[in-house]
């Protein structure tokens, strides 16, 4: 998608070009790539993109967030960035201001819960949470006995097992035993568990047709420059209708990802269209990432298997942000309950409701 | 490469609302009256004439065309709206659906005046039923191998060979065909072809009806012998088909018709799993419906394209190969979802009639109007790959 008619994205997308070169980084033997990279993210005021200039952020549109996630997507984004971008957004849902560093937030998982106590301490506990051993702060939606609350905490106050993604990503176990919180404060009405998970699958969502975006032009151009039968391999009927599904997968996911970005960007809140919006595209995202990662590699044969190769930047990544905020047999299962509560005479107005 | 591919997220505007909202009441006065049975697909409804007049009266053909030639100068996302609600309620569109959707806007480019004014105004009160010969026994996907003949004789042409698989051409009115005016050329094999518009009731027609294997008669065989055309009946350039085909290709590919043509077995399916659905059946009906949602988002945001003046070829063709797959597919998911669905036989009858019908149907769905083989190939063109 030709978003550089955005300043914002337009931004993101220099940055990403500049310091995240993905052959770079592929051929880096340490970290040190990191620290440009987000201080320059950091300096553009991207990972808060969604707090307003009062509680210390940049005060973008969803839209424009939305946007460079998308372009973070392309790049095969490796940092925390649509984490922090995420975990502003629920502190500023409470007014609370946030931090300057990298951030991530929890729970990232359906079935994971953390408890406000009655002495305003946090305890529990959640899987998967990417970048904790990374981050500074984590942004939490707790649940206490007068409902729930958005907390920030210090990660050097909890127990943090370090784990890694099938794309070598930090995804870490996070426990709080007795954790007092720097901040907490009520959650306003509208914000749950839902909200914030369909918010992260969007982003996710967004993420996965941007790598998929880059596999597809990374995928043509090798099928246009591999002779192999004494011919370019991109003749080859069968490779060429290959290509065609991936480019469909493709575009299934960035229709998806689209227009749920653009639907919650456009609400006032979060009703059962919002939701088929957002668990739409994060099914149907997940499912072109692992056909399309597929062909990808398929088109690419062995080169593309190599570690050297740019290649596994991207179907890693799109594979591994499947599991994220809720995976896609998770949401299938929600929707499909939520369709047969409404009945079969109300399907279709609710699909051809926007 | 990555401007390839653009599906802007487009939303239909506010008035579609209004005009939604009048189609479903019209269908259910229809339903009511006796014109089709929703439920039903596989029967022809009692009164498809009257019904296609009916559609016409209420401004709902030609939606897009000029008034002076009977439209109504409406977008189309309005008629999307239109087109999208007559197929998930299985409505007899038969009658109208080519000459609304691909012969009008044919002759709107290609026609001469005077055929314009006696013709689209007739399309747009419903009262016109057309073909298109294309196919022939020799020529499907190749359409530029097609051999029937058009001579020039005084005042117009004479038509021999024969067109084959050409639906509705038993009822039709007229048809759009292309016929061999001259030999294809070594430089370009596409040469050579022109489009002619066909009174159906032309000396020299015979039409075939063809059985097909659901027990429908919907296609057939149109015999040309010595079949006189006049001269202002020809389109566009002559033997130059070849140029006219493809920016109408992205309307008639992207159109909701590409992925609901076997809908009603998801319909059928919630009812027959009822309000609490095991997990599997949940999930499976999750992953159907996400799937639906994302190929209209898809469809709606060409049709969107479309409207705002650019040309998603890729994006259209795109959209029927994902949306014909599925569709196709669908019968046979549903039935793996109810196997284990136990219910009120009577629900279980209908869902189990809609889907030997829908399976019987599948086949063609990633045939007609352009294989998926051929489509793969226009959207491998615009990768750059051919």
């Amino acid at each position: 998608m030709a978003d550089n008619d955005n300043i914002v994205v337009a931004t993101a997308e220099r940055i990403f070009a500049d310091l995240a070169d993905p052959q770079t980084i592929t051929h880096s033997t340490d970290a040190s790539w990191r620290t440009p990279l987000l201080h320059a993210l950091s300096d553009a005021g991207l990972p808060l993109s969604w707090v307003p200039e009062s509680c210390n952020g940049s005060g973008a549109s969803l839209a424009d967030g939305f946007g460079v996630l998308s372009a973070a997507g392309r790049a095969g984004l490796s940092v925390p960035l649509a984490e922090t971008m995420l975990a502003g957004w629920l502190l500023a849902q409470a007014d609370i201001a946030s931090p300057s560093d990298a951030m991530t937030i929890a729970p990232t998982l359906p079935k994971d819960r953390i408890a406000l106590n009655d002495d305003g301490t946090l305890s529990g506990g959640a899987r998967g949470v990417p970048f904790a051993s990374e981050a500074r702060h984590i942004a939490v939606l707790a649940s206490g006995a007068k409902g729930l609350a958005i907390a920030l905490v210090s990660t050097a106050d909890c127990r943090i097992t370090a784990g890694l993604n099938i794309a070598s990503d930090s995804s870490d176990t996070i426990t709080l035993d007795k954790v007092r919180p720097i901040v907490v404060k009520d959650a306003p009405p509208g914000i749950d568990i839902t909200t914030l998970l369909l918010m992260g699958g969007v982003a996710r969502s967004l993420q996965i047709a941007g790598a998929l975006e880059t596999m597809l032009e990374i995928t043509v151009a090798y099928a246009n420059e591999r002779v192999a039968f004494e011919k370019k391999i991109a003749k080859f009927q069968a490779v060429q209708h290959n290509l065609a599904k991936l480019a469909g997968e493709a575009a299934a996911a960035l229709a998806a990802a689209s227009s749920a970005a653009d639907a919650i960007a456009n609400a006032t809140r979060f009703d059962d269209a919002i939701f088929l919006e957002a668990v739409s595209a994060k099914i149907r995202c997940a499912e072109a990432a692992e056909k399309g990662a597929a062909i990808a590699h398929q088109v690419h044969g062995a080169i593309g298997f190599t570690s050297e190769h740019i290649l596994h930047r991207y179907t890693l990544r799109a594979l591994a942000w499947r599991d994220d905020f809720g995976n896609e047999s998770h949401w299938a299962v929600e929707l499909g309950k939520r369709v047969a509560t409404r009945g079969a005479d109300e399907l279709w107005p609710l699909v051809a409701a926007r | 490469m990555s401007a390839v591919l653009r599906f802007d997220p487009i939303r239909l505007p506010p008035e579609c609302d209004a005009l939604r909202k009048d189609v479903r009441a019209f269908l259910a006065e229809e339903v009511a009256a006796g014109t089709f049975d929703p439920h039903r697909p596989h029967r022809e409804g009692k009164d498809t004439r009257g019904f296609s007049r009916r559609v016409g009266a209420r401004g709902w053909l030609g939606m897009t065309w000029p008034k002076k030639y009977g439209g109504h100068e409406r977008s189309f996302l309005e008629r999307y709206v239109v087109t999208e609600e007559m197929r998930v309620a299985n409505a007899p569109t038969r009658h109208f659906f080519v000459a609304d959707r691909q012969s009008g806007p044919v002759l709107l480019k290609y026609a001469p005046e005077h055929i314009k004014m006696n013709i689209l105004p007739r399309i747009c009160r419903g009262e016109l039923c057309f073909a298109i010969g294309m196919s022939e026994p020799n020529s499907g996907s190749d359409l530029f191998a097609a051999k029937t003949k058009a001579t020039k004789t005084d005042g117009g042409w004479l038509i021999n060979g024969s067109k084959i698989w050409t639906s509705s051409a038993h009822v039709a009115d007229y048809m759009i065909a292309i016929f061999r005016t001259s030999p294809s050329t070594k430089e370009n094999r596409r040469h050579g072809l022109t489009q002619f518009l066909v009174d159906m009731k032309t000396p020299g027609i015979v039409v075939n009806p063809i059985r097909q294997m659901t027990g429908q008669t919907e296609f057939n065989e149109v015999v040309f012998t010595d079949a006189f055309v006049p001269d202002d009946h020809v389109l566009g350039e002559i033997d130059g088909a070849w140029k006219q085909a493809t920016s109408e290709l992205a309307y008639e590919r992207s159109g909701p018709e590409r992925f609901l043509e076997t809908y009603y077995v998801l319909t059928e399916l919630v009812r027959a799993v009822g309000p609490n659905p095991d997990t599997r059946a949940a999930e499976g009906i999750g992953r159907l419906v996400a799937q639906l949602h994302t190929m209209r988002r898809m469809s709606v945001s060409v049709a969107g394209m479309l409207q705002a003046g650019k040309e998603p070829v890729v994006e259209a063709s795109i959209v029927k190969d994902i949306g014909t797959v599925w569709e196709q597919q669908l019968p046979h998911r549903v039935r793996d979802l109810a196997a284990f669905v136990d219910v009120d036989p009577s629900n279980h009858a209908t869902l189990a009639d809609q889907l030997a019908f829908a399976t019987k149907v599948a086949p063609k769905l990633t045939i007609q109007g352009g294989t998926t083989e051929v489509l793969r190939g226009i959207i491998a063109r615009g990768l750059g790959l051919r």
